[in-house]
């Protein structure tokens, strides 16, 4: 019986590390093309509202998912012509887009808070579902968790497989190089921009929908999740598989607070809510430990095995930006 | 492919960096192209290979005039260009490196890549293993990963902008042998240089250009005085040896045991007399950089201790190196040297010695800059920004910022990229201070440049560091052999004669 809870609780990881997931590769894509589309904040909770209220006036789901995905486009399009064409600092326009789309999201959002809406069911895999263990956790979930399981592996194919991939890595890393190969830069930039965006507006209406349903203004619970997306895409050195393990064991540390807080009622529950965050920015920091000094100090003490040893650890687990990442290209 | 270029003209804004050149390169040919720094050589390569439009001027190619737009457009007609700056990406392994930018289908297929990749490199005597990543590669390795790359895209001509900067003597002839045999097929060579002794035994044939005119082509064999004036428009003499130092010890490193993963040194003893000069030798990441940065505080030694004018400094920051009178120009300029952005006579204001207060006297810095800009030839404006000086401009303004009053310099290149007239200049500067009593420690590539201007010379060879050698005595040869990991025993046999016999 214990253990059916514990498959159930790993199930809900799953399907509520979904978003997170979708909206961490959407901002691997952008930053792998050399760009850093700071606004996801603000265009996960706008499109959340929006793609719920689209659902509650025409009762489709799939159409409070497009809308969520065109509001991730459309914001990730402004990034792209201020940070691509107009060579505008990429951090500052991110920002501001991050805080004014939270705000329109809780201010245009009011007419529709409390509603009822649609809410998308879980679909189970005939077959798979009846795999032990695995079967519960992965093959009776919403189809949108089985798209952002899908979607892990195809972003890590193609970025590392494809033809395509190895060029966006490259854009990313030295632009100048990807151009000299015949890359049309700024044109692969606004792609990977836009698509990364669309994606990030996905995991909005994702939560609205499926994973936290209804619209509840600020206590919707939405706020922050969009700035646990960067640290977990720096955590997951872009890359996809990396990165959705980051997005899991987010989930996982926000699911056992939950599960925590009735044991642990001497914490106020708002500690356990809010602890996966801090908890996320460490690890974030222990995966990195490699670059500090101190750290190299340290290693140079061991025994020369076990230093060789340690510091391949530390090597794999650190995780490199691409060196383009943030600066606009010029044609020389 | 036979090359033509006619009445090229380009200018950026009141600078005319090519004016009118017209000369033809025949194909099987290596064409060398000598010039000062600021020549027009990079713009007149940068035209061909699709970086820059000309404002006027036509390009022939077999005949056949071209308008290139881009560099993806110039591979097509079959121009590869290897920049001086490698354009890799050093994350990524040479198989991707190879790939990246190649036509074809949506997966490429790895083995019959590198397949293909080991039997092009074996053409060239290359070894280069396809599975390493990039960023563990020397700039020579670099270099042949992308010269076969461009030769598997199609191109007939390759042009070579500096390419024996940065490079090891082995690597050198490596370079210069896959030349001569791409020659022989046919191919054309383009070699752009400002090294005389490179484009004298690689080239047959050489343009010089000046000041953005073609002072005249001239075949093999050349005589150097007649090259060296056509690039300068004067005759040229290169400074001496002079051995100024005095018995006082100002410097000194015991038992230093530093680390910068992979590469780690042990135990360096080392005393550095004032007015002394101590060349660094050894191939590209062989440690050299590292000490040095031990050596002013940049990167704290793991034991052992650092001891500046009989101050022991270990473990402090640079800053504290600084005030002790130490003072290090490194290799980038840009990045670590100056402050894109400012303008000279900004540089002046904070790296000024004066203390004068919070607020900024202009006037005082522009007349400062004004007379050191004079002082050090610097071709500039006290108002124009760092980036926008040439490369030798920029090491002559990093110089004339150096403080009056230092016991030690560290360099890390001094002459990088310059041509012989500014190094020339700069070593001048330097031994003016030697003269003074300051000692100078530096990292050069140039075997030539540390066997003319050191007093002592440390050979490092994979984290390993010779005694110090003395410089009058070691040969060119000696010296290239000791970079590539060949004749150590003996150095540390003439070591163990010399402690011997102090001893006794």
């Amino acid at each position: 019986m214990s253990g059916d809870i514990i498959l159930l609780g790993l199930a809900g990881v799953i399907a509520s590390g979904a978003p997170i997931v979708i909206a961490v590769i959407g901002e691997t894509l952008t930053e792998r093309a050399g760009v850093i589309n700071l606004s996801l904040n603000g265009v996960i909770l706008l499109s959340a509202m929006l793609g719920f209220w689209v659902s509650v006036e025409t009762n489709s789901l799939f159409l409070g998912f497009l809308a969520g995905t065109l509001v991730g486009a459309l914001v990730a399009t402004i990034v792209a012509f201020s940070s691509i064409t107009l060579k505008q600092s990429q951090v500052a326009v991110g920002f501001i887009l991050a805080i004014t789309c939270r705000d329109l999201a809780y201010f245009l959002g009011n007419p529709i808070m409390g509603s009822q809406g649609p809410i998308m069911l879980s679909s189970s895999v005939p077959l798979l579902r009846d795999i032990p263990i695995l079967g519960k956790i992965l093959f009776q979930q919403s189809l949108m968790t089985y798209l952002s399981i899908i979607l892990i592996f195809v972003a890590w194919y193609w970025i590392f497989k494809t033809r395509p991939g190895l060029m966006l890595q490259g854009i990313g890393e030295k632009p100048a190089a990807a151009f000299v190969r015949g890359a049309n830069v700024l044109k692969m930039r606004y792609v990977y921009t836009i698509v990364g965006g669309a994606l990030v507006g996905l995991a909005g209406p994702l939560y609205t929908l499926s994973v936290k349903p209804g619209w509840k203004g600020t206590i919707t619970g939405l706020d922050g999740i969009g700035w646990i997306v960067l640290a977990i895409t720096i955590f997951g050195g872009w890359n996809p598989v990396r990165a959705a393990f980051g997005a899991y064991l987010f989930a996982f540390l926000q699911w056992l607070g939950l599960v925590l807080q009735p044991y642990m009622t001497s914490i106020p529950s708002q500690v356990l809510q809010v602890a996966p965050f801090p908890l996320m920015i460490l690890a974030l920091l222990f995966v990195n430990l490699g670059n500090t000094e101190w750290m190299d100090r340290l290693l140079a003490t061991l025994p020369e095995k076990m230093r060789l040893r340690a510091i391949k650890i530390i090597r794999t687990m650190q995780s490199q930006p691409p060196g383009a990442l943030g600066t606009p290209f010029e044609r020389q | 492919m036979n090359i033509e270029f006619r009445n090229i003209n380009k200018s950026f804004g009141p600078v005319r960096a090519n004016i009118d050149l017209n000369f033809s390169i025949k194909s099987g040919t290596i064409y060398g192209i000598l010039g000062e720094n600021g020549a027009g050589k990079s713009t007149l390569m940068k035209i061909l290979s699709g970086f820059y439009k000309p404002d006027s001027g036509q390009i022939l190619l077999n005949g056949k005039p071209v308008i290139i737009e881009s560099p993806a457009d110039a591979i097509k007609y079959g121009i590869g260009m290897l920049h001086q700056d490698p354009l890799d990406f050093p994350p990524m392994r040479i198989i991707e490196n190879f790939i990246v930018g190649q036509k074809g289908g949506l997966i490429p297929s790895y083995k019959e890549t590198i397949h293909e990749f080991k039997e092009l490199q074996t053409k060239f005597g290359f070894t280069l293993d396809p599975e390493a990543y990039v960023d563990t590669l020397t700039v020579g390795e670099r270099q042949q990963l992308e010269i076969l790359r461009l030769l598997w895209m199609g191109a007939n001509a390759l042009i070579l902008d500096e390419p024996t900067t940065g490079i090891s003597a082995q690597q050198k002839e490596k370079l210069f042998a896959a030349l001569r045999i791409l020659a022989e097929q046919g191919k054309t060579i383009i070699f752009v240089s400002h090294k005389l002794e490179d484009v004298e035994i690689l080239c047959g044939k050489v343009a010089i250009l000046r000041k953005g005119i073609l002072v005249g082509e001239l075949p093999a064999p050349y005589q150097t005085d007649k090259l060296v004036e056509m690039m300068f428009g004067k005759v040229i003499t290169l400074g001496d040896r002079n051995n100024v130092s005095q018995s006082n010890i100002v410097f000194e490193l015991k038992n230093i045991f530093v680390e910068q993963y992979p590469m780690r040194i042990e135990n360096v003893n080392f005393r550095l007399q004032a007015g002394e000069v101590i060349g660094l030798a050894g191939m590209e990441g062989s440690g050299q950089d590292v000490l040095l940065r031990a050596c002013v505080g940049l990167i704290r030694p793991i034991s052992g201790s650092v001891i500046v004018i009989g101050k022991d400094l270990t473990g402090k920051n640079y800053h504290e190196f600084m005030k002790n009178g130490v003072s290090f120009l490194p290799a980038s300029r840009l990045e670590e040297g100056l402050v894109p952005g400012l303008t000279l006579a900004e540089h002046f204001t904070i790296a000024g010695e004066e203390t004068k207060g919070l607020f900024i006297d202009k006037e005082y810095f522009k007349q400062k800059a004004e007379k050191m800009i004079d002082e050090y030839h610097i071709i500039g404006h006290q108002s124009s920004t760092v980036e926008s000086l040439s490369g030798g401009n920029q090491q002559r303004a990093a110089l004339s910022l150096l403080r009056n009053s230092l016991s030690i310099i560290l360099l890390e290149h001094p002459t990088r990229g310059l041509d012989i007239e500014s190094a020339i200049y700069m070593w001048g500067k330097l031994k003016e201070r030697c003269m003074l009593g300051t000692s100078i420690f530096f990292i050069s590539g140039d075997l030539e440049e540390i066997l003319q201007y050191s007093d002592r010379i440390l050979v490092f060879f994979s984290g390993h560091v010779s005694p110090p050698l003395d410089a009058v005595t070691t040969s060119l040869d000696q010296l290239g052999q000791l970079i590539g990991g060949k004749g150590w025993d003996q150095v540390f046999d003439i070591q163990e004669n010399y402690e011997s016999n102090a001893k006794s």
